[in-house]
């Protein structure tokens, strides 16, 4: 067929990285043994907050920021619930995404139907005058490959520095963590503020870069399908990068085959990461071995360090 | 040198007073004072739930206690976190492991190093000191894809290489292999004469006396006595730590003539995993009224081999294993239960028992036949009484039906898991390590228990690192080595040399050998 690959690959990049920053976040949390459904809600807070600021003060970074501390804020509430108090972390998730949710739709309701003015060859700065590499900026939105240097990061925390092997030891038996003298609440609380501010700038993405506007039903999902993703990706987060895109790309590829004349029902695009995750779930769980070593042990299972 | 006891000068690397722990159930420490003076290797015994674990999980910062006072170096301490303990030098190998399954020997040992050194030079020192110390770990290996024994080693060699100033060991020897006992004792001598304090619990009270200078005796939470172990006799201490005499087995050794009972064919299995040993043409045959124990260094396939046995691997082949006869390889555990093979996995916390259900419910688990389950309903009175009877028959302390396992001291978690299986009265009983950390009363019931059910008539397949135990029961003893086992030898025939050879894999000069000391005897 005569698609031309450029614009497909770029929208799969601008359709992906939002599932990049919520992914990878959430998959550090989970590496510590916390479950944090509450993406959702997180990305709904951080979309509103940042598009709120950046409108405002008219920097799209300031509005960045801004996701990222609310973002933080949000999953602050969790671990104090969760960790903290030890309610269930399943129930918790819940409540923060009905809670994100209902925030975000309350604190948006002035910004409906503004449009947010930007240069995108702006936002790269003076890094899009640099010879060579400098169009890769201008055409590619730095959000994009910041994206890519936390990717470079969260693989090398984990694969390679002591204190990530500490947040996986955590992970997998908190209390042997907490024998050998590891502070497992503390540890799971940094994790937990990671996938926040994580989700938070996904948030920001998603309603300053993505579409520039703010609507309700914005992120339409995007929270769930990250918390997907990790599961898909095995906890492993270069397979949680190409799920991204993966995921990323069938969302455009809907796109792209209705302006083609292929009539697929949009309803199974939309379906296909959750169909994927379950085809992956099935597919680890019938290998024990696998299963046990994918899994982070102590997933969803609160601690209690008096014993 | 330890200084005289009488010294007024003297200052205790560490001191208790009057330390008190309750839990719902039980007063599981009270008003324990002890003291540890530097360079001193002091053991701590007591019967199982005699709160051995929970005074030093104090000393750890694990369990606060409710009241009493800890000293450290002569000033009043407060340890409230393990980490706070590790500050102070203080070190310790856990009952029950305090490891990481997913990551390797290399990760879990530089997880504890107060140093933050690569992962290769870790490996580096970890097999350097691992030879020395006699305790053989590779370091790529995975945690869970070894046995209790292999993870003993590993806990021992992380604590070790922490350096500590007192370091408390709790059972640190019920799965090594004498040899490597030795070995651990010349080094933990070593490291006394450094300086470095030990606090030692064993059930095993030889060791006590070969390595320890002063013992305290627990027992029901209380210091019933203080004493030299090395001008105690083991019948002594024995008699301190239960307040009776121990009484010796007795059994009626009847030469077996029953049918076979268990039978293995050719079994062979590649390893599961790249670090798991692969069985290569195991056979053997069990009568009733015989107990066949294998004896081996753990590691050497006696998991795998276990785990072929209970049916939590399969075979294709159903002729590989048949029980009275009938072929069973292909069976799963449920269903090998149902023709009458019982067994008891080697780690209790795991395999064994579901620590957060109550023991009720942990009976249940395997034994949901008829009596227990009727049309889809559990039947919680005979349930809840069944648990009771485990309970009451094997002594276990500090817990009812309704107590959750976790919560159970280890060696009485133990005499309750082997208890739910002797109590069923299976065909064949298949058990692995069946007296891990349990104290000397409670063992020789143990033991009694099996040579009852062999008596009955039933086959009973032990698996053991513990040669005096085999010595004590086995009727006829093999030697399972890098996945192969041995030809079995009758009891008037063991020989504690030509074990040991054949341990190390060298059957055929074992066998030579105790050709040789027939002749001798003879
Ligand atoms: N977390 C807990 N909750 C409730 N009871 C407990 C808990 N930990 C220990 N106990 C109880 O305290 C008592 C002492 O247990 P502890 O583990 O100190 O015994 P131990 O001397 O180490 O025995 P063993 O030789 O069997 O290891 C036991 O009766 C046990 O049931
Ligand atoms: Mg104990």
């Amino acid at each position: 067929m005569g698609f031309d690959l450029l614009p497909i690959l770029l929208s799969t990049l601008i359709a992906g990285t939002p599932l990049v920053y919520a992914g990878l976040g959430e998959l550090i949390t989970e590496r510590a043994g916390v479950l944090n459904m509450g993406v959702e809600g997180t990305m709904v807070t951080g979309a509103v907050v940042a598009f709120a600021v950046a409108l405002t003060t008219g920097n799209l970074w300031l509005g960045v920021l801004a996701a990222m501390a609310a973002g933080a804020l949000l999953s602050l509430l969790f671990a104090v619930l969760a960790i903290s108090f030890r309610a269930n972390q399943l129930a918790v998730g819940l409540a923060m995404t009905i809670f994100g949710t209902g925030l975000g739709s309350y604190l948006g309701r002035p910004y409906v139907g503004m449009a947010l003015v930007q240069d995108a060859t702006q936002a790269g700065g003076g890094l899009a005058q640099l010879p060579v590499i400098g169009p890769l900026f201008s055409a590619v939105h730095p959000l994009i490959w910041l994206s890519w240097i936390l990717f470079a990061a969260v693989w090398y925390f984990l694969a390679r520095s002591r204190a990530g092997l500490a947040l996986r030891a955590v992970g997998e038996a908190p209390t042997s963590a907490h024998a050998i003298g590891y502070p497992v609440v503390r540890i799971r609380y940094w994790a937990t503020l990671f996938g926040g501010a994580m989700s938070g700038i996904a948030g920001a993405y998603m309603s300053t870069v993505y579409a520039s506007l703010w609507t309700e039903g914005l992120i339409a999902g995007r929270g769930w399908i990250a918390v997907a993703l990790v599961v898909f990706a095995t906890w492993r987060p270069e397979r949680c990068i190409a799920g991204a895109y993966l995921f990323g790309g069938a969302t455009m590829a809907q796109l792209f085959a209705q302006s083609a004349g292929i009539g697929l029902p949009s309803e199974l695009m939309s379906a296909l990461p959750y169909l994927a995750t379950i085809v992956v779930l099935v597919l680890i769980s019938r290998d024990a071995s696998l299963m046990r070593l994918s899994v982070p042990a102590s997933l969803g299972k609160p601690f209690n360090p008096q014993g | 040198m330890p200084l005289p006891e009488t010294d007024p000068g003297r200052q205790f690397r560490l001191e208790l007073r009057g330390i008190s722990k309750s839990y719902p159930a039980v007063r599981a420490n009270d008003r324990i004072d002890l003291t540890v003076a530097p360079g001193e290797i002091h053991a701590v015994v007591g019967e199982n739930g005699a709160g051995k674990s929970t005074l030093m999980k104090i000393i750890y910062g694990m369990v606060r206690p409710d009241a009493g006072d800890v000293l450290w170096n002569g000033r009043e301490t407060q340890i409230s976190s393990p980490a706070e303990a590790q500050r102070l030098g203080i070190g310790m190998v856990f009952q029950h492991f305090a490891l990481f399954d997913t990551l390797t020997v290399a990760e879990n040992i530089a997880l504890a190093l107060p140093e933050k050194l690569p992962l290769k030079a870790v490996a580096a020192r970890i097999v350097e000191v691992a030879s020395r110390y006699g305790l053989p770990v590779d370091p790529g290996r995975h945690i869970y894809t070894m046995s209790v024994g292999e993870r003993q080693r590993v806990e021992i060699i992380r604590s070790l290489l922490q350096k500590p100033g007192l370091l408390i060991m709790d059972e640190p020897t019920s799965v090594l292999t004498p040899q490597a006992v030795d070995t651990l004792f010349v080094t933990l001598r070593e490291l006394a004469a450094d300086g470095c304090s030990i606090l030692y619990i064993s059930h095993k009270l030889d060791e006590i006396r070969a390595l320890c200078e002063r013992a305290t005796i627990l027992r029901g939470g209380k210091v019933t006595g203080v004493c030299d172990p090395r001008r105690e006799s083991s019948n002594a201490m024995a008699r301190m730590m239960i307040g009776a005499d121990i009484q010796a087995i007795s059994s009626a050794r009847t030469v077996s003539a029953g049918s076979e009972r268990l039978a293995i064919h050719n079994l062979s299995l590649p390893a599961s995993d790249p670090f798991g040993t692969t069985l290569s043409d195991i056979s053997l045959s069990i009568r009733g009224g015989e107990v066949l124990g294998i004896a081996g260094v753990s590691g050497n396939g006696q998991q795998e081999l276990l785990a072929a046995l209970s049916g939590e691997t399969m075979f294709a082949d159903p002729q590989v294993i048949t029980i009275d006869g009938k072929p069973a390889a292909n069976l799963d555990p449920r269903q090998r239960r149902a023709i009458g093979l019982s067994s008891v996995p080697e780690d209790r916390l795991g395999r064994g028992a579901i620590p957060s259900l109550p023991l009720s419910e942990n009976a249940l688990l395997t034994n949901g036949g008829p009596d227990s389950v009727r049309g889809g309903f559990i039947r919680l009175d005979k349930v809840k009484a069944f648990a009771e009877r485990c309970i009451a028959e094997f002594g276990v302390r500090g817990g009812t039906a309704d107590s959750p396992a976790g919560s159970l001291s280890g060696g009485n978690l133990q005499k309750f898991i082997v208890g739910r299986e002797i109590l069923q009265a299976p065909g064949v009983l298949v058990v692995a390590q069946p007296t891990w950390g349990v104290d000397i009363g409670a063992a020789i019931a143990i033991r009694q228990a099996i040579l009852d059910l062999r008596a009955k008539g039933a086959a009973v397949l032990v698996i053991s690192e513990e040669l005096d135990e085999l010595f004590e029961i086995a009727d006829r003893i093999a030697v399972i080595a890098s996945g192969r086992l041995s030809p079995s030898v009758p009891r008037g025939r063991f020989d504690r040399d030509a074990i040991g050879l054949a341990m190390s894999g060298q059957f055929a000069a074992a066998s030579n050998r105790s050709e040789a000391s027939r002749v001798h005897s003879v």
